[in-house]
């Protein structure tokens, strides 16, 4: 109810804003329904949408999954945390872009491209998040599992996995906002579909009606994905904790 | 089947670099169906030998001869039990062949019946200690490890709980080593008591009580405790003599 009401009010606030500086330069709440009406009978809004989507789950999946398995072998073995370490450190901080410019230079403007380009800008975050929590791993549940010789895929699935809940929850939660914001740049810079495409276009053309259709359904998609999939996620891991008052 | 335990020592290295002997020489034995009974002063390193015993711990000198298929049933100081598992799953997960009616028992006669659903965090320290029993004896264990099982329970729990190891261990034939420091626990459930010194440790006397466990009536346990303090007393001039 009071999501509904935050809403109501954002809607309220750009509408009057509309109407003070001109249907130019921010369109009226209508105005924008009505070109994502058009788009969406037409069925390009679902095409470049779905595009985009494929594109997040894929690089999202690639990068959460490789990273969780480093994470989680940096955590354990000091080896491989110090041969790691320095590549994770230039991993963090080189530029989103120069990732996807350097990707699309050395692999060519194609699908593969973009996508290891996306899930490279992910993978360090989910490193870094998965060794935290390896190394925060109870030492006493491991003794007590390895005294009742519980079998190594036991063991990960109900002594270690569940410590790892939370932390893998936080990776998902801050990997996909991430992954939301870089996959428009990569489809703007190479690829000829997806929302950052459309809206490479909308910027080329001053179109703004389109530009926030698009970004505003991208926004929506991004909420319900949250609200549907990653809180649920959040709140079975937690299920065990002892309730907050 | 036969637990020996030898250890020749073992040294700790600090972080300030100096290194420690936590274990002086100990050697003892323990055959099927016995219990045994480590008893020491706080910190005198019966913990470094339980994780030595158990395999946690490779970094010693000396050697561990235990049946390699031997199963082992511990009950930590604390219950280690997994927060994010039920009772019920708890115990399964280290016993997972253990039949329903076995289990339905074990926790009949711990009195968990009303608590197989609950977390452990939903539990209170001796309910906790209670499913660390049951998932100690849900394994069957051939060599059966207690470290201060009734460690902070009050005199009353902390009786029940007694009889109730009790019972369990005379139900099977299971090596049982408990290490406390309470001479009460140890005259009423050992067969054989090993007094360490304090660290680094070291057995100064091993004791057999000769009694069978279910014939010690409370005069029998009087007197044993009686003549075994008469004898740490003794040990304790002497070697302050020496």
């Amino acid at each position: 109810m009071l999501r509904l009401l935050s809403f109501a009010l954002f809607l309220a606030i750009w509408w009057i804003a509309a109407l003070f500086v001109g249907g130019a330069k921010l369109p009226s709440p209508p105005a924008v329904l009505q070109v994502m009406i058009a788009e969406a009978s037409s069925g390009a809004l679902f095409l470049h949408l779905g595009a985009t989507l494929a594109r997040v789950a894929l690089a999202f999946v690639l990068a959460m999954s490789l990273g969780s398995a480093m994470g989680y072998l940096m955590g354990r073995v000091k080896l491989a945390d110090r041969l790691g370490d320095p590549w994770l450190i230039l991993l963090l901080n080189l530029p989103a872009l120069v990732v996807i410019v350097l990707a699309y230079i050395w692999a060519g403007l194609s699908e593969a491209a973009a996508i290891a380009a996306i899930a490279i800008n992910k993978l360090p975050t989910a490193i870094v998040t998965l060794r935290e929590g390896t190394r925060a791993l109870d030492r006493s549940l491991d003794e007590m599992a390895s005294v009742f010789a519980m079998p190594r895929w036991r063991a990960f699935r109900h002594v270690v996995l569940p410590q790892l809940a939370p932390y893998i929850a936080a990776s998902a939660r801050s990997g996909l906002s991430l992954v939301w914001k870089i996959v428009l740049v990569a489809e703007l810079l190479g690829r000829p579909n997806g929302v950052g495409f459309e809206i490479g276009v909308a910027f080329q053309l001053f179109d703004t009606p389109r530009l926030l259709a698009y970004s505003l359904t991208f926004a929506a998609v991004v909420l319900v994905i949250e609200t549907l999939l990653v809180q649920p996620f959040e709140a079975r891991a937690n299920r065990w904790r002892p309730r907050a008052a | 089947m036969r637990l020996e335990v030898e250890i020749s020592g073992k040294t700790f290295r600090s972080a300030a670099g100096g290194t420690h002997e936590v274990l002086a020489p100990v050697k003892f034995a323990l055959r099927s169906g016995e219990v045994g009974v480590l008893i020491g002063p706080s910190g005198c390193g019966k913990s470094t030998m339980l994780r030595i015993i158990l395999g946690l711990d490779h970094d010693f000198a000396g050697r561990i001869a235990r049946p390699p298929e031997a199963r082992i049933g511990m009950v930590f100081q604390e219950p280690r039990l997994l927060p994010w598992r039920s009772v019920e799953q708890n115990v399964r997960l280290a016993a997972p062949d253990i039949a329903d009616a076995r289990l339905a028992e074990l926790f009949k006669i711990l009195e968990l019946e009303a608590h197989r659903d609950h977390y452990p965090g939903e539990l209170s320290l001796g309910l906790a200690r209670r499913v660390a029993l049951a998932r100690a004896f849900a394994v069957e264990p051939d060599i059966l490890v207690l470290d201060e099982p009734l460690a902070s329970l009050d005199d009353a729990l902390a009786g029940r709980l007694r009889d109730e190891i009790a019972t369990l261990v005379a139900s099977r034939p299971v090596m049982t080593l408990l290490v406390t420091h309470s001479l009460d626990d140890a005259v009423r459930l050992g067969d054989r008591l090993f007094f360490l010194s304090p660290r680094p440790a070291r057995i100064v006397a091993e004791v057999p009580i000769g009694l069978p466990r279910d014939t010690r009536g409370e005069a029998e346990i009087a007197a044993i405790k009686t003549s075994l303090a008469q004898r740490i007393q003794g040990d304790r001039t002497e070697r302050d003599v020496s």
